[in-house]
């Protein structure tokens, strides 16, 4: 066998081989998807009932609470960053990265200093390579969110912002993260979680329905002490399970593209291949065929 | 009894029961209450504790409830707790 074809014949196993290992992420991330969309699906319940609740404090209370009003001037904000564990998703953590450091440089342009919070270890990877600061981070769980984390880092945030700014605490909070818009988008967002803005709109309560005067147990300032923390991590869990989804359907885009190319590149090398072996044998012959016109006519 | 309650319990990561009732028994920080049909609109936080639906039927519900709020309106209560789950009666 000639050189050539080795060559040829070695790349096009190689394809095959890569094309196996992707085609089955592809399959695997096909499957998470479907968990991960019936997760959002089962937390939908909860949030809807805090968003609400918090929507009807907030419209008829009057009470001044910490976490409500616009401090009068912000010194720090928090930007909380929602990445993935793992990579081979595609523009997946780039997107969710670049939209953070767009932020960042529109919270510092408003003379604000800005700190971070960690989700997924790619984020964590993309600062500490550029050895740049972040308060916390939280990895390893990215792709099957736990309440529990959600928790623990809607306390963490809570904390920062009641502590004063000249004690090290933040005056904003904002969350980017990937928002699961279908299998095929996945539009990175940001939106800034405290002090609490107009709630999201897709689970605003209808606005034909008018929220009745409600009764508060204990004191209305107790309540929302209660519910805005419930409310924070709600929002934060949103936002895991979202990206979670999001990083599975990234994922499965980006392993079927790269299956289809091994396709094309098993194919366009299985020419190259043929080509080099009918060379060789047209040589082949015509080696042959020079040899006996030689020998014939040497007799 | 001319309309009944109806009633959703939820966690963080689920719906944990939901149907009518009659009346529903929650502990809240400041003490059990009692909500039947025609309570006035309320927003509660919910204590610890048990959580007693009884049925249209008569029968029971109930389930363990902490750290979370309770709310009523038009005869429609929502209870939401980090974490619920149903006791096994």
């Amino acid at each position: 066998m000639g050189a050539q074809l080795r060559v040829y014949r070695q790349k096009i196993r190689s394809a095959q081989t890569t094309k196996k290992i992707t085609r089955a992420m592809e399959l695997i991330a096909a499957s998470r998807i479907a968990k991960a969309q019936a997760r959002m699906a089962a937390s939908t319940p909860y949030s809807r009932a805090i968003t609400r609740a918090v929507s009807a404090v907030a419209t008829f209370s009057n009470v001044d609470h910490i976490l409500t009003t616009e401090p009068e001037k912000v010194e720090r904000a928090a930007v909380v960053i929602f990445s993935s564990d793992r990579g081979l998703a595609g523009a997946f953590n780039s997107n969710v990265l670049r939209e953070a450091e767009e932020l960042a440089s529109l919270l510092r342009s408003q003379g604000k200093e800005v700190v971070y919070y960690l989700v997924g270890r790619k984020a964590v990877g993309y600062f500490t390579f550029r050895k740049r600061d972040f308060i916390e981070s939280w990895v390893g769980e990215t792709d099957n969110p736990v309440f529990d984390t959600a928790q623990d880092i809607g306390q963490r945030l809570v904390d920062a912002f009641v502590t004063p700014a000249s004690e090290g605490g933040v005056d904003e909070i904002h969350i980017v993260y990937n928002r699961f818009v279908s299998m095929l988008t996945q539009s990175p967002e940001v939106v800034r979680l405290l002090p609490l803005e107009v709630v999201e709109g897709v689970e605003e309560p209808d606005s034909s329905d008018v929220f009745p005067l409600y009764e508060f147990e204990p004191e209305v300032g107790d309540v929302l002490d209660g519910l805005l923390p419930v409310y924070i991590e709600s929002r934060i869990f949103n936002a895991m399970l979202q990206s979670a989804t999001a990083k599975h359907a990234a994922t499965q885009k980006a392993m079927k593209s790269a299956s289809d190319n091994a396709d094309k590149l098993i194919l366009d090398y299985t020419r190259l291949a043929n080509n080099a072996r009918q060379a060789e044998i047209t040589q082949q012959i015509s080696e042959i065929v020079g040899g006996a016109d030689a020998l014939s006519s040497s007799k | 009894m001319a309309r009944p309650l109806s009633v959703s319990l939820v966690s963080a990561d689920s719906e944990v029961w939901s149907g009518e009732a009659t009346m529903v028994v929650a502990r809240t920080t400041e003490g059990e209450i009692g909500i039947l049909a025609g309570h006035e609109p309320m927003l509660a936080i919910l204590g610890s504790g048990e959580v007693r639906i009884t049925l249209v039927d008569g029968g029971t519900v109930s389930a363990d409830a902490a750290d979370g709020f309770l709310s009523v309106e038009h005869d429609t209560i929502t209870i939401v707790a980090r974490h619920a789950a149903l006791a096994n009666a």
